[in-house]
């Protein structure tokens, strides 16, 4: 078994990138002044020729990073998810995604768990913004060794990719030495008959307590990590709807057009199936402790665990 | 320049306008106006200036263009026909359902167009980004890329242009298109984008403002281009809107219409005129 650890996917990336980018000279960096919290920093303290500062002006970064592109390096264009994904969607669509160049947009502090900072920064629409995209890629890791195999992953795939990161430092859960990544392939990390939590990013390891506990009470519930939100892994996921009968999602992203309603579209055109989804609730965040907020929007073990009691009743 | 090739790219230009002609009444849609006034920009670019080679599109070395104000493309179209990139019969497809020339450029399916734009004021980034791996990998193309002066308006153009002098990106070659006229009229009543000069001076660029169809004055400014060291160039090209036929020439309705069978007559006709008084010098 691989060490446990606890590192923020932010940390993970920037410390991935820069262990790859011997191995892929290609791959440069663009940052639009957030170097020190995306950790694309840690890339930029060993590689600065290959970094690119672009300001304070997404929207240039991207289009940037598409004239990269086209010469033949490899962009990972970084930001906050809400600045890389938001406000630079167009870009994103028109400068990167149609042409099929090989940019890789990457989005930290996504989700509500960016803290203090307040609802003007917690991005609960990238996902459902990137996977509306043709072509684009969605990925959301889920711990520190995820992320390490995503960033290897996302430059190995030729063509847009979404990559989403977070603040937050999780404690990780991929630690059996035969983990493996593959681009599109959901992980069942914990196997189970009564029903099935498909989760993703920041929820996956909330998700394994949930089911850990629910087992204590007698409910065997099998956790599926969808690393891979764009394309789907169709097959996993129908595999458990037949077997398990009832699906629970969970994400920290808007109920509205993230993971969950990816796998209702799924299930409702394969194999019609009750899901109840966990995430925000269409609604904005804000200000508090990260631990707390996620406590506060149901995004945590205890919760996840209730709403499986609840759809195993129904 | 000589006399010869000054003729030689005047005929070559009528040719080009034909061609945006034919294209767009065969659409029987697109923008005529912006691509006839940047019409002698795209001859002196392609069959003078660029070092390209229309057999090899996709050359690593090869100077690259970058048409920002993407609607003008039957203007590129027209022009990379008559080098060789492409039959000039494709022409009439334009804009039809499973045709090689879309509506805005598509980099992935014409051959010869570097980079896909149409949303306007994105297409100056991705130059500078590929003005960028060029001096990052040490070669020595250039990167070109036109502007409208309406399309100037936009924010990332101005997010793109201190991008630009901030990395000292002296083999970027702007060109402004500044026809005065934009979709809902003047420029300077619309969006307000003068001193246009001194803006791009402020962001740290090495400024000229020529006479764009002037081929001795496009000239002498992309040749002046080449000697700037230390920061990126624009070539502020001033132009008549609908340049070379009578009833498009400045008037801001044939931004984006096509024209019908006799106007088609009547604008092949001021051209064929254009191009005999040019065969005759």
């Amino acid at each position: 078994m691989a060490e446990v650890v606890k590192y923020a996917t932010r940390e993970s990336f920037g410390m991935a990138l820069t262990e790859l980018a011997e191995q892929y000279p290609d791959v440069v960096v663009l940052d639009a002044d957030l170097a020190a919290a995306t950790k694309t920093g840690i890339f930029k303290k060993k590689y600065p020729e290959r970094f690119i500062d672009c300001g304070i002006a997404e929207c240039n970064m991207i289009g940037v990073a598409a004239g990269l592109a086209a010469c033949g390096k490899i962009p990972f264009a970084a930001s906050f998810a809400m600045f890389s994904a938001g406000r630079a969607f167009e870009q994103v669509r028109n400068s990167v995604a149609y042409p099929k160049l090989n940019v890789k947009i990457v989005g930290s502090h996504a989700g509500i768990s960016v803290g203090e900072d307040g609802a003007t920064h917690q991005c609960n629409e990238d996902i459902a913004l990137m996977r509306s995209i043709p072509g684009m890629v969605v990925l959301n890791p889920s711990d520190h060794y995820e992320m390490k195999a995503a960033v290897k992953a996302a430059i190995e795939h030729h063509g847009p990719v979404y990559l989403r990161l977070g603040r937050l430092a999780v404690e990780s859960v991929n630690n059996n030495d035969d983990y493996q990544f593959e681009l599109g392939k959901g992980i069942t990390l914990r196997d189970g008959k009564d029903i099935t939590i498909v989760a993703t990013g920041l929820l996956v390891g909330e998700s394994l307590k949930a089911a850990n506990a629910l087992a204590e009470e007698g409910i065997d519930a099998r956790v599926i990590n969808i690393h891979t939100i764009k394309p789907i892994d169709r097959e996993l996921i129908v595999k458990a709807a037949k077997e398990t009968g009832k699906i629970v999602t969970a994400e920290e992203h808007n109920v509205i057009g993230g993971l969950g309603d990816a796998v209702c579209s799924v299930l409702s055109e394969e194999c019609p199936t009750p899901v109840v989804k966990i995430g925000v609730n269409d609604e904005f965040g804000h200000s508090g402790p990260a631990v707390k907020l996620l406590e506060q929007y149901g995004l945590c073990a205890s919760h996840i665990a209730e709403v499986v009691k609840k759809a195993l009743q129904k | 320049m000589e006399n010869a090739e000054k003729k030689s790219l005047k005929i070559t230009a009528c040719h080009v306008r034909m061609g945006i002609i034919e294209g767009v009444f065969n659409a029987k849609s697109g923008h005529p106006g912006g691509s006839l006034s940047a019409a002698d920009l795209f001859t002196y670019l392609y069959f003078k200036e660029m070092n390209i080679d229309p057999k090899a599109p996709k050359a690593p070395g090869r100077d690259r263009f970058v048409l920002s104000k993407g609607h003008t493309c039957p203007g590129l179209y027209s022009t990379l026909a008559l080098r060789g990139y492409f039959p000039q019969e494709e022409l009439k497809s334009l804009r039809h359902i499973g045709a090689m020339l879309q509506g805005h450029p598509d980099m992935k399916g014409t051959p010869g167009v570097d980079m896909s734009t149409g949303s306007l004021g994105q297409g100056i980034s991705a130059a500078c980004g590929m003005a960028l791996a060029g001096k990052l990998d040490g070669k020595d193309y250039r990167v070109y890329s036109l502007l409208g002066d309406g399309e100037i308006e936009e924010g990332q153009v101005w997010e793109a242009a201190m991008f630009a002098g901030h990395h000292k990106l002296d083999n970027l070659c702007l060109i402004v298109d500044n026809n005065g006229l934009q979709i809902d009229g003047p420029v300077e009543e619309v969006g307000g984008v003068g001193p246009i000069d001194k803006k791009f001076e402020a962001f740290g660029f090495d400024v000229q403002t020529i006479d764009g169809h002037d081929f001795d004055a496009i000239e002498a400014a992309f040749q002046h281009a080449k000697t700037v060291k230390g920061k990126p160039s624009v070539i502020i090209a001033k132009t008549v809107k609908g340049k070379g036929v009578s009833f498009m020439e400045n008037q801001v309705g044939w931004h984006g219409a096509a024209p019908n069978a006799e106007q088609y007559e009547t604008a092949m006709a001021d051209l064929k005129k254009i191009l005999a008084e040019v065969e005759a010098e």
